[in-house]
């Protein structure tokens, strides 16, 4: 019972907002130790488990070439793409995006899309130059962070409810391996991957019409903020009359 | 045969390079700190071989990971001036290379999946160019390095530095987040061995009711997900869980079809992901590189989804898998 004080050092470090590297290092330590593991034999699972999940750390390998083509204006091209693409609006445009990275997932493409790879050189910039070209002007800080949000939020959806429909993906090898020798079970990782699609196929119903209504929030809120700029704009007059 | 072995040593030496810019880089207030972090973790990546077939102890690794652990965790890293260029010379840049920089970048994805599709069957005397298992991680590596080529070739680059130091950039203001995922699956590890599962097993049985299917169901799906939220990584909450759970109650017990409850039962964990801080790759990194002033913009933008999604994976495994 008392090796469930690991779990609440996670739950204590996270809601004080502690460091998460230093959250994650205390409660391994502490669970280590209260289940009965000797120092020795923690610091052997910390080294052990690091060096057999590398592989989660090497998309770091994609960051020079793409550091190099920001150097040289790629976000600025995808900026203008867009621009040629008027027709696109923000929720269509990351619609269809949330479309491309589930399918593209599906079949093992998941290093396609992230953070780094594409939202942040492609996608964010497409998605707030189609807000801008509705808008007709630069975007309210607020709403740019929204847009931006929904940039990175359609790409995480995507690549989640896609990549389980793949046979070869980590989760599913995760199951699949835990359960083989855990249980000396044979689990086929086809079936795992066949049973991720309803889930997959509510995932884009539900996300993609959230984006498609985004567009309709953009307008109103938009609307707004014009709005507001019209009354300052008439308060400053006036204070300058009063002068 | 190339081996993922060979990747991840590329993939270190990229840090150890990356960690002799920082040191002399002097614009950069922490420069030992955040050298001394990426450069303690590039070595930990060649270490790591030696400790997965058994020729090195595990331990020295061990307290490696200790050590970036505190470097990161106190704020001992820093980060340089950027090297981009302002924004007008990027934009005419732009307008002189069009559409033509695109194509690096889609050289990643395109010799990725010829390497998981077509290479996979390549072999050389009798013995598979790309080591089975990791076709699509190594197509990866391959793809990186291909698309530098082509982008250095493209834009008439001549200096390997000048990526290298824009990718250090980027590696500097993601900073520690970037290595949380890893430890994440090593606290996983821990839980696992020291028998948290088991402790989580005996509480589910003393509060479920007896037989109540329905309810186990809610509890396995719920569970994924908010011990998801805790730990940040569903990789870490599905042994928990599915050792408390999934297996003995809903498989075992209730007949479930296993492949559909463990599949769904790990994306309930997804939808954990999607809601937390503590995910910092999917939800803090992001909003990091796309320099939001809200860090929490991306989960605000998900959370609506994930609790649309948490209901739909309860309703197909109830539904589906009995």
């Amino acid at each position: 019972m008392i090796v469930l004080l690991g779990v609440l050092v996670v739950i204590l470090g996270f809601a004080t907002r502690r460091n998460p590297l230093l959250v994650v290092g205390a409660a391994g330590i502490v669970t280590g130790l209260l289940g009965k593991l000797s120092p020795q034999e923690v610091l052997a699972t910390f080294g052990n488990s690091f060096a057999s999940a590398r592989s989660v750390t090497v998309f770091v390998i994609t960051l020079p070439v793409i550091g190099l083509l920001e150097r040289y204006g790629l976000q600025e091209q995808a900026r203008n793409l867009i621009g040629k693409l008027g027709k696109l609006t923000t929720g269509r445009f990351l619609t269809l995006y949330l479309l491309i990275r589930q399918l593209t997932a599906s079949v093992g493409l998941t290093s396609i899309g992230g953070p780094a790879q594409s939202v942040r050189p492609l996608i964010a910039p497409m998605a707030e130059a189609a807000a801008e070209a509705k808008a007709g002007r630069p975007l309210p800080q607020r709403l740019r962070e929204k847009v931006r949000s929904h940039a990175s939020g359609a790409d995480t959806i995507g690549v989640f409810f896609g990549e389980d429909c793949f046979i070869a993906i980590g989760s599913i090898l995760l199951i699949t391996g835990f359960v083989n020798s855990t249980y000396g079970q044979h689990l086929e990782p086809l079936h795992l991957a066949l049973w991720a699609i309803p889930s997959a196929i509510c995932a884009f119903l539900i996300h993609g019409a959230r984006l498609l209504n985004l567009d309709r929030q953009l307008e109103r809120e938009l609307a707004v903020a014009a709005a507001e700029n019209d009354l300052t704009a008439h308060a400053g007059l006036r204070t300058e009359d009063a002068k | 045969m190339i081996k993922s072995e060979h990747f991840f040593w590329l993939v270190g030496a990229v840090f150890l390079v990356m960690a002799a810019q920082m040191v002399m880089d002097r614009t950069n207030p922490r420069r030992f700190g955040s050298a001394g972090f990426w450069g303690l973790l590039g070595a930990a990546f060649f270490y790591s071989t030696g400790v997965v077939d058994k020729s090195l102890p595990a331990e020295p690794l061990g307290v490696a990971v200790l050590l970036l652990i505190v470097l990161g965790g106190c704020g001992l890293t820093g980060k340089g001036e950027s090297h981009t260029p302002p924004r007008e010379k990027r934009a005419a840049s732009a307008a002189l290379l069009g559409n033509k920089l695109f194509l690096p970048a889609l050289t990643i994805p395109v010799v990725a999946m010829i390497c998981a599709t077509l290479v996979k069957d390549w072999k050389i005397g009798g013995e598979p160019v790309l080591e089975p298992g990791y076709e699509t991680i190594l197509g990866l590596g391959v793809g990186a390095v291909a698309a530098l080529v082509v982008g250095m070739v493209l834009l008439r680059e001549r200096k390997v530095s000048v990526p290298l130091h824009s990718g250090r950039n980027m590696l500097e203001s993601m900073g520690w987040a970037l290595i949380l995922p890893q430890l994440l699956s090593v606290l996983g590890s821990i839980f696992q061995t020291a028998g948290v599962g088991e402790q989580v097993r005996r509480i589910s049985e003393a509060v479920l009711p007896d037989g109540q299917q329905f309810v186990a169901v809610a509890v396995y799906c719920c569970g994924m997900a908010l011990f998801t939220i805790v730990m940040g990584n569903a990789f870490a909450a599905f042994p928990v869980m599915t050792a408390a759970i999934g297996w003995p109650v809903l498989i075992e017990q209730m007949n479930g079809n296993a492949p559909a409850v463990l599949a769904i039962g790990m994306l309930c964990g997804f939808c954990g992901t999607l809601v937390t801080p503590m995910a910092a790759n999917f939800n803090l990194v992001p909003a990091a590189l796309l320099e939001l002033k809200d860090q929490y913009g991306p989960i605000k933008a998900q959370l609506p989804t994930a609790a649309a999604l948490l209901v739909c994976n309860v309703a197909i495994m109830a539904l589906f898998a009995f």
